[in-house]
């Protein structure tokens, strides 16, 4: 089963809910799609084994055999090439690596050479398997990477991908192919008006869905009422406590720190499984 | 004119409650809000919006069945797993790239305009804000972004108005690249947390990598003070001006919660603190 963590923005607790749900179940495996900000690694600490480039091919003009037909200039969506009278601009930041270039270029003057735009690092802490992708600095293009690391998931344990916040691209590439999606918000205006944009998106995407409401007793009652209209399960209530904001600014766990949270999370599987079937 | 944007790495540390604050304090302004995708600086300014606009971008394949000849031409071709075996066209896994509109040799394909969301400029008890929204599961908030800091700034321009003061989009990529492009000050706020450390250092890497300055704020900081002089630590030893630090104060969720800006508030700590935060950053950028 593969149970994604996504919230309609980010600090919110996405992270602190997936990391101390991998951590009360067995036979478990999380992957950290956040790529531009990945966090899940700080509170896991994995040992990582295995460090993996991640590319998109770009396309490479040879100058020998290219007529600046301009044909590749005509089939790129992205404005990735430019053809100027003697010279074949290529701008690898607007690439988005379909290959469409190369394959009509008449004259075969066309190869693709790969351009590195991140990592993915597999580890492992203890019984429980991590991965994460990295986006390296200044790059735009994050899909390809989460598909990346989406391609380690093990379909032998119970995957728990942690998404970026948001509601657009990368957070759809993360959380295409789930079987259930936790959504975390808390009970304030920022907080519900994120949800419902989040919320929106899983009804789109026909993924069932349940809210895990953070720092539940601060902020208003607005939420829980969307809730009850809207027919979105709440999960479970975490309160806002010194002691979980203290752990967590020092890079610890909730279950860790507070024990008795490792059953509410086990409980949260056990919802969630009901909630599938 | 001076154009500030206020970003965090990750959502979720005040980054929407300061940059009100500023809309509050400073004068002559105009105001954009770039999280476009999990817009949230309307809920302080309750906007009445004058105008609308439609924001196209992109393009999604689609099949027409009476024209397909089942070549299978198409899937072999998409690169993105958008074509099922039976011809038909995954809108959400498409990027609109058009390699199979070109290879199809029934001319089957057609590359439809994606309407991606919506833009607006309106009018605010502050001021002009430019905001937007972008459609659910759509790509490109790097472009509405930078569409949203053009209008920002030609309305800027018309108005005369001496700042522009921007809510930055969340995260590192292309939407984080396009609040920061021609900033004058972007102004970094983070939470005593490990995690709040480590995403500001990503985003001020992105800023430095674009050469635009940075400040940092330090929101919350007595909830861990040790982690709050690491960060100072961290300030001094990589040349960033930390401008200022924020207590935790239940107030700014209560303002929050009436739809105000902490400044229009009755309040104490936080408030007097961005205020200083404010004025600093008014002397610096003169
Ligand atoms: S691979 Fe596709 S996106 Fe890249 S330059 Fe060629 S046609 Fe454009
Ligand atoms: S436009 Fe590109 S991504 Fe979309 S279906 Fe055609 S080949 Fe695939």
């Amino acid at each position: 089963m593969i149970i994604s963590v996504a919230s309609g923005k980010g600090g919110t607790g996405k992270t602190t809910v997936s990391v101390n749900l991998a951590l009360s179940l067995t036979n478990v495996q999380l992957l950290d799609c956040d790529v531009e900000e990945p966090n899940a690694h700080l509170f896991i600490k994995p040992e990582i084994k295995n460090t993996v480039p991640v590319y998109i091919p770009i396309p490479q003009i040879d100058k020998e055999k290219c007529d600046f037909c301009g044909r590749c200039q005509e089939v790129c969506a992205y404005n990735a090439l430019v053809v100027i009278k003697d010279k074949v601009l290529v701008f690898p930041e607007l690439c988005h690596g379909c290959g469409s270039c190369t394959y009509f270029c008449p004259k075969e003057a066309i190869k693709e050479v790969d351009k590195e735009i991140g990592c993915v690092e597999i580890g492992e802490k203890d019984s429980l398997q991590f991965a994460h992708g990295q986006l390296n600095i200044g790059q735009a293009m994050s899909p390809p990477l989460i598909r990346t690391v989406k391609q380690y998931a093990n379909p032998s344990r119970t995957v728990i991908i942690d998404a970026p916040p948001g509601t657009s691209c990368p957070v759809i590439e993360s959380i295409k192919g789930s079987d259930f999606c936790i959504l975390v918000s808390e009970p304030t205006p920022f907080g519900l008006n994120d949800l419902k944009l989040a919320v929106e998106v899983l009804r789109k995407m026909k993924i069932p869905f349940g809210l895990v409401l953070n720092r539940a007793d601060i902020g208003d009652e607005k939420t829980d009422a969307y809730c009850q209209k809207e027919n979105v399960p709440i999960l479970m209530r975490i309160p806002f406590k010194k002691e979980i904001a203290s752990c967590y600014s020092r890079g610890e766990n909730i279950v860790g720190a507070l024990p008795e949270y490792k059953e509410k999370f086990e409980k949260l599987y056990k919802d969630i499984v009901r909630c599938r079937t | 004119m001076k154009q500030i944007v206020v970003i965090s790495g990750k959502g979720g540390t005040g980054k929407t409650i300061l940059t009100g604050a500023f809309a509050a304090l400073a004068e002559n302004k105009v105001m954009a809000d770039c999280d476009v995708d999990a817009a949230d600086l309307h809920l302080l300014l309750s906007p009445e919006i004058e105008q609308r606009h439609q924001f196209k971008s992109g393009f999604t394949a689609k099949i027409d069945k009476k024209l397909c000849k089942e070549c299978g031409r198409c899937v072999a071709a998409c690169r993105f797993n958008a074509i099922s075996e039976d011809f038909v066209v995954d809108p959400i896994s498409c990027e609109g790239c058009a390699f199979c509109k070109f290879i199809c040799p029934a001319e089957a394909v057609i590359m439809q305009e994606n309407i991606a969301g919506e833009w607006y400029i309106s009018r605010t008890r502050f001021g002009s804000l430019v905001h937007a929204k972008l459609g659910i599961a759509e790509e490109n908030s790097g472009k509405l972004v930078a569409l949203v800091r053009q209008k920002a700034k030609e309305l800027a321009q018309k108005e005369d108005a001496d700042w522009v003061i921007i809510d930055g989009a969340p995260g590192i990529g292309c939407p984080v690249i396009a609040s920061l492009s021609g900033i004058d000050c972007a102004l970094v706020v983070t939470e005593p947390t490990l995690s709040g450390l480590h995403d500001a250092d990503r985003v001020i890497k992105v800023a430095r990598h674009f050469s635009v300055p940075v400040a940092l704020v330090v929101n919350k900081f007595d909830l861990n003070t040790q982690m709050s002089e690491e960060i100072e630590s961290y300030c001094h030893k990589n040349n960033i001006e930390l401008i200022g630090k924020i207590s935790f104060d239940e107030d700014v969720v209560k303002a929050l919660v009436e739809g105000k800006t902490i400044i229009e508030y009755p309040s104490k700590g936080a408030k007097e603190q961005i205020i200083q935060i404010w004025e600093k950053l008014y002397q610096r950028m003169r």
